[in-house]
């Protein structure tokens, strides 16, 4: 019998071992939540430990931002004012032209015996900051489930879509901007009405994937939300085209877009309710499929 | 200059309290709402692989763990992401800590440099399998600058432990 006198220091597993067992761990809370996304009580939990934390990193850059409001001149405020009150002389004339075509739309619509578009609830929220993960494009604003966020609702600013929510914590959410690589959009354009997905691309851009060479799509040509999905209301500006490379080589063409809003400047943000009244999915592709079709995000292994 | 040639000195115990708190500062540091800041040094990995080399008895691969899932919480990453990288640094610097602590400050860099590189491609190697794009290569420029901080922010991290020079005619040493 090989007998081992016990040792004189315990020092719990060696590092070998205890370093192959966080290893594994940390291994099966990647799978976990790269391919099923079943960690994510775990990260509301984690997430919320680091609140606090998160919070009072902000308060710097919130004092900052306070202190250089005190200390803005008078002459930029003035110029500002007018600045403001010319563009909303400019606002109230289209406004009116859109309130006209509005009412003349639904009573079209009415005529149609189509469905009537419910106004959509809206919620304005603030980017906190940037995520600091630079493999993906992620932003996190400063509402969360206690104000009614939820998973998958569309957002907005000024210009155009910016991006969806994709992850609700308590008091925080998570919108992955649509320059995002894994994130799908599904766009028109609006010359001549073509479908098309906008895939997020290389250094903020964006990119049209899977048109055949030959599509009528052209440089400068707008795309806007189609509205098919439910999720994005339709019409809503999302990019430009900006490039566009016709090789034989390839069945589809590379088109490169110029996303319409700041995704990257601005802080305030709207997130938009999703449309509840859709109609329910047909019973037959369910069945074919052997599992309901998911429109608005496909996790697709390259 | 080796080991020999400095003086040492005798340090007083590090306190577990004090250890965590300059954890939460670096945490504090990482969560900071940095926009389009590129080659920022990652703090948190630098104040662990202080104290695994300093306290590795105190410091260790469990601990670098769950502080990389709070990182990764935090910033929306992958779940697992950061704590795999901190768990193989922590080993690293473990079983490197008696290598590490003959040399001076600078040299000490160096090591740390290797430790910090290689802790980042373990996570860019996960992120490019789980399907992310490349970031460029100032995704490595933390890692120099934060090699950069080693001398000033070991010094500031022992701080605490020095005594005041006090001479004593009867103390032996």
């Amino acid at each position: 019998m090989d007998y081992q006198p016990p040792p004189f220091f315990s020092r719990g597993p060696a590092p070998l071992v205890r370093l192959g067992f966080f290893v594994c761990l940390a291994v099966l809370l990647m799978v976990l939540d790269a391919r099923f996304r079943y960690a994510e009580h775990l990260r509301q939990v984690i997430a919320l430990l680091a609140y606090p934390l998160q919070r009072v990193s902000l308060a710097p850059g919130d004092l900052f931002g306070a202190a250089a409001g005190f200390f803005t001149t008078q002459v930029s405020l003035k110029q500002e004012n007018e600045q403001l009150k010319a563009k909303q002389l400019q606002a109230a004339n289209e406004l009116l032209t859109v309130r006209a075509l509005r009412s003349e739309n639904a009573q079209l619509r009415r005529l149609l015996e189509a469905r009537e578009r419910l106004p959509r609830e809206s919620t304005l929220a603030e980017i906190l900051y940037q995520g600091r993960d630079p493999f993906s494009r992620k932003v996190i604003i400063d509402k969360g489930r206690q104000q009614g966020i939820q998973p998958g609702q569309a957002v907005i600013d000024d210009l155009g879509v910016i991006g969806q929510v994709t992850r609700v914590y308590p008091l925080l959410s998570e919108v992955t901007l649509i320059t995002d690589k894994e994130q799908r959009t599904p766009v028109q354009v609006v010359r001549n009405g073509l479908r098309a997905i906008i895939y997020g691309g290389d250094r903020g851009a964006l990119e049209l994937s899977y048109m055949a060479t030959n599509a009528d799509v052209l440089a400068d040509d707008v795309l806007v939300t189609s509205g098919i999905d439910g999720t994005y209301p339709p019409g809503l500006p999302v990019a430009k085209v900006s490039r566009i490379e016709q090789d034989a080589a390839y069945s589809f063409a590379k088109i490169t877009c110029v996303p319409t809003a700041g995704t990257e400047q601005n802080r305030q943000v709207l997130v938009l309710s999703r449309e509840m009244n859709l109609p329910a999915p047909p019973v037959e592709a369910e069945s074919v499929a052997g599992k309901p079709p998911k429109p608005k995000r496909s996790r697709t292994r390259e | 200059m080796s080991f020999y040639e400095q003086p040492q000195r005798i340090l007083l115990p590090a306190k577990v309290g004090y250890m965590a708190f300059t954890l939460v500062l670096a945490l504090l540091f990482n969560l900071l709402p940095w926009r389009d800041v590129t080659g920022l040094p990652d703090m948190v990995a630098l104040v662990l692989t202080f104290w695994c080399v300093h306290q590795p008895r105190k410091m260790g691969i469990g601990i670098a763990w769950f502080v990389g899932l709070v990182m990764d919480a935090g910033n929306g990453a992958l779940l697992g992401q950061h704590a795999f990288a901190y768990a193989f640094l922590a080993f690293a610097a473990v079983s490197l800590h008696r290598r590490i602590l003959w040399f001076s400050p600078w040299r000490q860099a160096a090591h740390v440099l290797v430790l910090l590189l290689a802790s980042q491609m373990l996570m860019l190697a996960v992120r490019l399998v789980a399907g992310g794009v490349f970031p460029g290569l100032a995704y490595f420029a933390g890692a120099f600058i934060a090699a950069a901080l080693w001398p000033t922010v070991s010094f500031l991290l022992l701080l605490p432990q020095r005594r005041p020079e006090s001479v004593d005619e009867n103390r032996p040493i």
